[in-house]
């Protein structure tokens, strides 16, 4: 990427809803709940990722790709289809919005692996392998193209801007989605630019996050080892390779996934009974390198979930609240009361401790 | 009296109008439909009534001198900070970071708080401020605790939850906590002591958990039913040797 952009020191907003009915609803509501927390942003980035916009295209991998230049398109397109069928490939629409300044070239594609790339050596890949391995060769080798996400039936909307007009600007009011998350930024330590903005995506997880994660050097070389690259320039980048190392390559429950990134202090370990004690410690000793260390509050998402962490210690807020079929988690109470007054159930999140709505069986999505 | 309907306003706005009307005299605010807005009541300096239908958003009551308000809500983090004078009663939970750095003023949740409540909290010969939740903590309860008082008191406590969680006065070297019940000592800080109540606590008692409990409806005696405890520290400079040994 260019090296242009200024530091700005300077907390981020959080906000996601869930159907767990699989119930489709628009863009609109997660806008205005994004937009109550303003003050939590800087315009220096917002973003949304959206599950079951793409019903006729539901099983086709969607790439949705930001593009510094004509000459980065084009270098990615010939790898693209070298690779896969394209089925579609368009400008991913947008509306001129006041605050929205010189966006990059944002193009989405719909893909289908060629059988035959999947074949190595005689053996044939994993189909989501493969996805993974051309999204790091993407970001890592054809300059100026980044892949924003690349999920089925799933997207991510992000740019420079306050969340509420980047979400404007990209026309969500237009689509329908089961799971809505989104995200203020007020970058810290790292650059305010279209790929760096949040979610960050990998297959059908999303991650938007407040706070940092300090252990962000140890984290990336863990994830290097196993083939993910981390080219974004942005801490958050590290939690949704870890889900998608950890859970969909090591099938590590996600309950657990979440208490290997956040782990029981040892000394709550050590009141534990003897076969939690081992279960802890094990899961600290394989995954020290995994574990996430600094204030955040984040919202990780993939087609069947929706799960809200807080760090250990609970140095960045989170409010969870259902109501009927939906889950709600928010950086504050009032960006959730301000789409549903009435609430069922309300509380604040407690520090390490995993929160997670899931998909109802047979829900049709 | 003046009634706003504070609905999709932005905060500043709200404020200002607030502020400009108690330089003007009036002294008596109903709020409705608030939600999110946050300094509510910051710089207010004189006795005016506010209550506020909704939920106010951060640092309600921040630098607040003088204004009692009224939550008909559950309110979000960083009431009171740094609070100079004043009461907030909250009809329901309240966020992290409660009473930040506060030296005077009573605090009064009726529910749960969460983390770091009463941190850096501070007193200064009659500026004794108070903070009084009802229902359980997070961690980190009167972190750095300076001064000040502070009471906890688990009426929701269910058979088997803690009433508030680890580090428990860590760093504490002033003030005092009052519990309701027990806590398990693992959870306490290193710098303070469980003791048992005297004449001088019974009175605080009576005055703070009185007014407490009116505020809520609630029944003292009923509340004062189980033995409390006060927690105060054995050091008043815990880090005064740390870099001359």
């Amino acid at each position: 990427m260019q090296q242009e952009f200024e530091r700005i020191p300077s907390g981020c907003a959080i906000s996601g809803i869930m159907s767990t009915k699989g119930r489709r609803m628009n863009g609109e509501a997660i806008i205005r709940s994004i937009a109550l927390m303003h003050e939590r942003s800087n315009g220096l980035g917002g973003g949304f990722a959206a599950y079951g916009i793409y019903p006729d295209f539901k099983d086709h991998y969607a790439f949705h790709m930001i593009y510094h230049s004509e000459q980065s398109k084009m270098d990615a397109e010939a790898f693209l289809e070298e690779n896969f069928i394209i089925d579609r490939s368009e400008p991913i629409p947008t509306r001129v919005t006041p605050g929205i300044t010189d966006p990059p070239i944002l193009w989405r594609y719909f893909l289908q692996i060629k059988p035959k790339r999947l074949i190595v050596f005689g053996r044939v890949d994993s189909p989501r392998a493969f996805v993974v391995n051309a999204v790091m060769t993407i970001n890592n080798s054809i300059p100026g193209a980044f892949v924003a996400s690349s999920g089925q039936n799933m997207g991510a909307f992000k740019g420079v801007g306050f969340p509420e007009d980047i979400g404007r600007f990209y026309r969500l009011d237009e689509y329908e989605a089961y799971i809505w998350t989104s995200h203020g930024r007020f970058p810290t330590n790292t650059p305010g630019w279209w790929g760096g903005a949040h979610p960050f995506c990998l297959l059908d997880w999303s991650v938007v996050h407040n706070g940092e994660i300090s252990s962000y050097g140890i984290n990336k070389r863990y994830l290097e080892m196993f083939g993910y690259c981390c080219e974004l320039q942005t801490d958050t980048e590290v939690v949704a390779y870890l889900f998608d190392l950890l859970h969909r390559q090591q099938k590590v429950p996600l309950r657990l996934v979440c208490q290997a990134l956040a782990p029981p202090f040892w000394k709550d370990i050590d009141m534990m009974d003897e076969a939690q004690r081992q279960m802890y410690t094990a899961i600290r000793q394989v995954y020290g390198p995994g574990m996430l260390n600094g204030p955040f509050s984040f919202v990780v998402a993939s087609s069947r979930y929706m799960i809200g962490l807080n760090d250990r210690i609970k140095l960045r807020p989170m409010t969870c609240a259902v109501k009927d079929d939906l889950v709600f988690m928010a950086s504050e109470e009032s960006a959730i009361r301000e789409i549903s007054p009435d609430l069922d159930r309300v509380w604040t999140a407690k520090a390490g401790e995993p929160i997670i709505a899931e998909l109802e069986e047979g829900a049709a999505v | 009296m003046m009634q706003i309907d504070a609905r999709g306003m932005y905060y500043r706005d709200l404020n200002k109008m607030i502020k400009e009307a108690a330089w003007a005299g009036e002294t008596e605010f109903i709020l409705d439909n608030v939600n999110g807005q946050r300094y509510i009541g910051t710089g207010v300096d004189r006795k005016v009534n506010i209550t506020i239908n909704g939920v106010p958003g951060n640092d309600l009551a921040a630098f607040a001198n003088g204004p009692v308000i009224t939550v008909n809500a559950n309110a979000q983090d960083a009431i009171g900070n740094t609070m100079n004078d004043g009461l907030v009663v909250v009809h329901g939970l309240a966020g992290d970071v409660l009473g930040y750095a506060m030296r005077g003023g009573r605090i009064y949740i009726k529910d749960d708080v969460g983390y770091r409540v009463g941190i850096h909290m501070k007193e200064y010969r009659r500026q004794v401020p108070v903070i009084i939740a009802g229902g359980r903590a997070g961690d980190f309860f009167g972190e750095y605790m300076a001064g000040g008082i502070m009471m906890l008191l688990g009426l929701n406590r269910k058979p088997g939850q803690p009433l508030a969680g680890d580090y428990l006065g860590t760093g504490m070297h002033g003030g005092v906590i009052y519990l309701r019940g027990e806590v398990a000592a693992y959870r306490l800080g290193k710098e303070v002591a469980v003791f048992a109540l005297d004449d001088g606590d019974e009175k605080t008692l009576q005055k703070y958990l009185g007014e407490f409990c009116d505020c809520f409806g609630l029944d003292y005696n009923q509340v004062r039913e189980e033995k409390f405890c006060k927690l105060v520290p054995v050091s008043h400079r815990p880090y005064g040797r740390l870099y001359a040994g």
